[in-house]
């Protein structure tokens, strides 16, 4: 099974627009080639994470091996590599795209592109795959297949004429597909008597097995008992087990050149297993890895805070047990005046952020509370040094900063001709700048030059609600630039609360100043004292509200000669201040600094 | 005499003796008061409970020497349905187990139903020379909405009929009712101080729980003036008491000056007082230090306590330094002449200033919440108008 002739191998990834079926496609290739029977069908068996399939997006890497008889009466092994569908997994994306030699791009022919579609195409175009454009769903009355087909070929710029035309939903045209497949994607090449060199696609933490490692051998073999090393860091293994997808884990004997598989080797955790890192032969090692290794760095931080102080402990175990899934996220404890005890995370996005702050509240049932996110800067010292800044509270005295940089992106915004006027006003106010502005009929596709910092900062929710939730949204880091920044403390009666301090555009700090002020205006309770809350800049105060001492609160009876009842509820008031942060002479319940970053989001 | 600090000073002023009566003809919908309905009230057997447990309560109090009584408070429930034999008893019992002042106040809280003030006379023969009226309101129509038993017409003539028997009459008002304007309430404040001798109760509704206004509140159905109508109301009250001549000495209670209800300021000035009855509560100095006492709330289990034992104690706590200093200041500032801090380090154990957070000191200092008077017997501590109308909030935050 493992001796399969290069020229029986294909190996393909499926490009799609979130909801334009690329699960359902999956689906019934899977049953097409009678993998699974319908009854062991469950619905898009490829997202087995209950996130992934409720989002209909994929996180992990994930393979299935196919054996297909085609028309030509050969019968071929097909590798179905799926690919994590969202921007902030680009490099794990641009790694399994390495691992295959083509793709189906599939497009919902009522639908048309959209901008995810794009980016991923594009990735595809630059791993040198054989692209076959699929129009799905063209069994509905909406269906405009050839409208659609013109678009691919004016936005994307491939021929479109060969698109094969399914309804995965019914299974219509599958067999063409896997046709497409056999007849127009390039078989794989690779020599099995080179050394060994295989990508590391991805890895993920099995309870009962430890780490899976997701490989493509490129060259060579990869077989049970071989010493294997790591050629990023040196680290060696003995490979225990050697198996395909099918979809199950069924083990081998060895895996050639052209195959995917996986490998499953002792390793106790996935920090030590880098995407994109290339396994060799420890006996017989080869001479360079394979091209492209980057290791992930974290673009996103946002601190993450127990609601209830006690889950601490708690949420320092549920991050580490993720952590054992998900290399690419990174920790570390931090303490917050206003917040108490917690953790500042880097993510490789914001999808990813959001991701691991969901599964935190889910599968560890963890009442969790995030301050605003931020990206990277590059600090710039007067000394000569750099330094990397993603928390607004490290941020030194402005007399020691030379300069700052922020990161760039380039994004990919897909909206009806109707709502764009209001996605142009968005962008420039976010200090966009056009690159370009095409039209594909009635839909409009800018492309901007925009900050990350601004995007990070409420950006998918003004664009939803601007385009009634039409337009679709795509980015891709590009490059740091100096620019004018500064951070803003917020002070209650001339405190600062670390929590809510932020950096931003200078010209974006004063209306954002303000409406933190006023946002907290509304969720303080009025106090025994008057509170001032102030948005500042260093020593300059941008912003200012007061919120104006109670009036009134007065028990007007005293029950009588009952003195102990009002003894306990003193006592219970105090006991109510453990969730206090004192400020000076006023408290503030911590609530309302948790509903003032929970209004951010 | 030893010199055990632990021991909290007396301070030499006379005990105080409420009397629970713990039975009302109706319930009334705001009130969360230790008060019950029964079809017959069981008159004598209550009268010999409460004999009898004022004697034993008596005797544990009056073991190291004898105690000089000032006051007593026939409280409730509704007092004004004991019989007037029982009330006369009681009083007899106590001159009798006590050393009593010359001026002893005794006090009755009295409803303005016919029946009640029908028997105010024998009430006064009985040895009472105070009563306290609930009238509660001089508008029918917030009558029936707090459940009373009287109209407004019936508190004017029990007014009157009080006025001719009694020396001392004070009476209850409840005001910031539901739809009730500041405007509105300032008439029926005018209304009322024309027929106040010298003494007024003047409470702000409040929901308490457990009680009927609770759940129509919870439901949306019952509205309170919001906190700035409330405190404008509350302001305005002490002005108009003022220009009748009535001070505020207490957050809800305005009198002439030397008309003060000595009984209440006991509690208020965290002086002894002895409570007995269903629920009453005491604070008494024994030899081994002061003593937070309570009694069974219900009434039969605590008269059958009574008839076994001699006592209905449910409850007995020696109170720790920082019990007593918190519950001093809790009471004391509630009073418009505050808390001499002589008599606070004598009573508590403790320099008033290890019983206050010094930030929030300052700053209500410097806010004029609190002020210092230096006076001929020392430093007293006191809250302005402005901080007792926000007294919760800054003895939450001031109180240690």
């Amino acid at each position: 099974m493992t001796d399969t002739p290069l020229s029986l191998i294909r190996n393909f990834s499926i490009i799609a627009h979130i909801d334009h079926g690329k699960s359902t496609l999956a689906d019934r290739l899977i049953q097409a080639c009678g993998a699974l029977t319908a009854r062991e069908m469950t619905n898009q068996v490829l997202d087995n994470m209950e996130l992934e399939r409720e989002r209909g997006i994929t996180i992990k890497a994930q393979t299935v091996r196919l054996t297909y008889p085609a028309k030509d009466g050969k019968t071929y092994v097909l590798n179905l590599m799926d690919t994590p569908g969202h921007v902030d997994f680009a490099y794990e994306v641009s790694r399994s795209l390495a691992a295959c030699e083509g793709s189906l791009l599939v497009v919902d022919a009522s639908q048309g592109v959209e901008a995810q579609t794009l980016a991923n195409v594009y990735q595809a175009i630059d791993a040198h795959h054989e692209i076959v454009p699929v129009l799905n769903k063209v069994d509905l009355p909406a269906a405009e297949p050839e409208r659609v087909r013109a678009q691919i070929e004016e936005v994307i710029g491939i021929p479109a004429d060969d698109a094969v035309q399914i309804s995965a939903k019914t299974g219509l045209n599958i067999e063409g597909v896997l046709e497409a497949l056999v007849t127009r994607l390039p078989p794989p090449v690779g020599d099995d008597t080179r050394p060994l060199q295989a990508l590391l696609v991805d890895s993920w933490y099995d309870p009962y097995l430890g780490v899976i490692i997701l490989v493509r051998v490129k060259e060579g073999r990869l077989k049970r008992g071989m010493r294997i090393r790591m050629m990023s860091n040196g680290a060696v293994y003995n490979v225990d087990q050697v198996g395909v997808f099918a979809p199950r884990m069924v083990p081998v004997e060895d895996l050639g050149p052209g195959e995917m598989g996986y490998i499953n080797a002792a390793i106790k955790t996935v920090a030590d297993c880098n995407v994109g890192d290339t396994l060799t032969d420890d006996r017989r090692p080869a001479e360079t890895a394979l091209e492209g290794f980057k290791p992930s760095i974290p673009v996103v931080w946002c601190g993450l805070y127990p609601v209830d102080a006690d889950d601490f402990e708690k949420l320092r175990d549920s991050l580490s047990k993720l952590r054992l899934n998900d290399a690419s996220f990174h920790y570390e404890a931090e303490t917050s005046a206003a917040l108490g005890f917690g953790f500042r995370c880097g993510f490789l996005g914001l999808l990813h952020l959001e991701i691991i702050q969901e599964r935190l509240s889910r599968e560890f049932n963890l009442d969790l509370i995030a301050t605003a996110p931020s990206v990277v800067y590059r600090l710039y010292r007067t000394n000569g040094e750099m330094e990397e800044l993603h928390n607004p509270a490290d941020m030194p005295d402005g007399s020691v900063i030379e300069r700052i940089e922020e990161p760039w992106i380039v994004a990919t915004i897909m909206v009806p001709d109707e709502y764009l006027g209001a996605v142009l006003t968005l962008c420039s106010e976010r200090r966009g700048i056009q690159k370009d502005l095409t039209y594909v009929g009635n839909r409009a596709m800018a492309v901007y030059r925009l900050p990350l910092n601004e995007v990070v900062f409420d950006f998918y929710d003004r664009l939803k609600s601007v385009s009634r939730g039409y337009a679709s949204f795509d980015y891709q880091m590009d490059g740091y630039e100096e620019s004018d920044l500064v951070r803003i403390s917020i002070l209650v009666n001339l405190e600062p609360v670390d929590a809510l301090s932020f950096i931003a555009h200078r010209s974006a700090a004063e209306s954002r100043g303000r409406s933190i002020c006023a946002k907290l205006k509304e969720l303080i309770p009025r106090q025994l004292f008057k509170i001032a809350i102030q948005a500042a800049i260093g020593s300059r105060v941008i912003a200012r509200e007061t919120i104006g001492a109670m009036s009134k609160d007065v028990t007007a009876k005293c029950y009588g000669g009952d003195i102990s009842r009002k003894r306990k509820l003193l006592e219970k008031q105090k006991e109510g201040k453990k969730r206090m942060r004192q400020f000076g002479k006023v408290e503030i319940p911590q609530s309302a600094f948790l509903a003032a970053l929970k209004m951010d989001h | 005499m030893q010199s055990d600090v632990q021991i909290p000073a007396n301070g030499g002023a006379p005990l105080a003796l409420y009397v629970h009566w713990p039975f009302c003809l109706a319930k009334c919908p705001y009130c969360d008061f230790n008060s019950h309905v029964r079809d017959a009230i069981p008159q004598a057997r209550f009268a010999a409970a409460l004999r009898r447990e004022l004697a034993h309560e008596a005797a544990r109090l009056t073991a190291d020497g004898p105690r000089r009584l000032g006051s007593i408070f026939f409280g409730g429930g509704t007092p004004s349905l004991m019989a007037p034999e029982t009330v006369a008893s009681l009083i007899t019992d106590a001159r009798s187990l006590f050393a009593t002042a010359p001026d002893l106040e005794i006090t009755l809280e009295a409803n303005p139903t016919s029946v009640e003030i029908g028997r105010l006379r024998a009430f006064r023969d009985a040895g009472i020379n105070r009563v306290s009226l609930g009238i509660q309101s001089l508008d029918d129509k917030a009558l029936h909405l707090l459940g009373r038993q009287h109209s407004a017409g019936q508190a004017i003539a029990a007014l009157e009929t009080a006025r001719a028997l009694f020396d001392r009459i004070s009476f209850d008002l409840i005001y910031a009712r539901p739809d009730q304007s500041p405007a509105a309430w300032r008439a029926e404040l005018n209304q009322a101080l024309v027929l106040v001798s010298d003494h007024l109760s003047l409470y702000q509704l409040t929901i308490e729980p457990g009680t009927r206004f609770e759940g129509l509140h919870r439901q949306g159905l019952l509205v309170l003036p919001d906190e700035e109508a409330g405190a404008l109301m509350y302001e305005e009250t002490a002005t108009v008491a003022a220009t009748h001549g009535l001070a505020a000495y207490e957050v809800s209670n305005y009198a002439r000056p030397g008309a003060e209800s000595r009984h209440n300021l006991t509690y208020w000035r965290y002086d002894d007082y002895l409570g007995i009855g269903p629920g009453a509560h005491g604070r008494m100095t024994l030899a081994d230090g002061l003593h937070a006492t309570r009694r069974h709330r219900a009434p039969e289990p605590w008269a059958e306590r009574v008839e076994r034992t001699g006592s209905g104690l449910m409850q007995d706590d020696i109170l720790t330094s920082r019990d007593r200093a918190r519950e001093m200041l809790l009471m004391g500032l509630r009073l418009t002449e505050g808390v001499p801090e002589a008599r606070f380090a004598r009573r508590t154990g403790m320099p008033m200033t290890e019983a206050l957070d010094p930030v929030i000191l300052a700053a209500a200092l410097e806010e004029g919440y609190l002020v210092r008077d230096q006076a001929p017997g020392g430093t007293i501590l006191r809250a302005t108008n402005a901080g007792r109308l926000r007294l919760e909030a800054l003895l939450g935050a001031l109180v240690l």
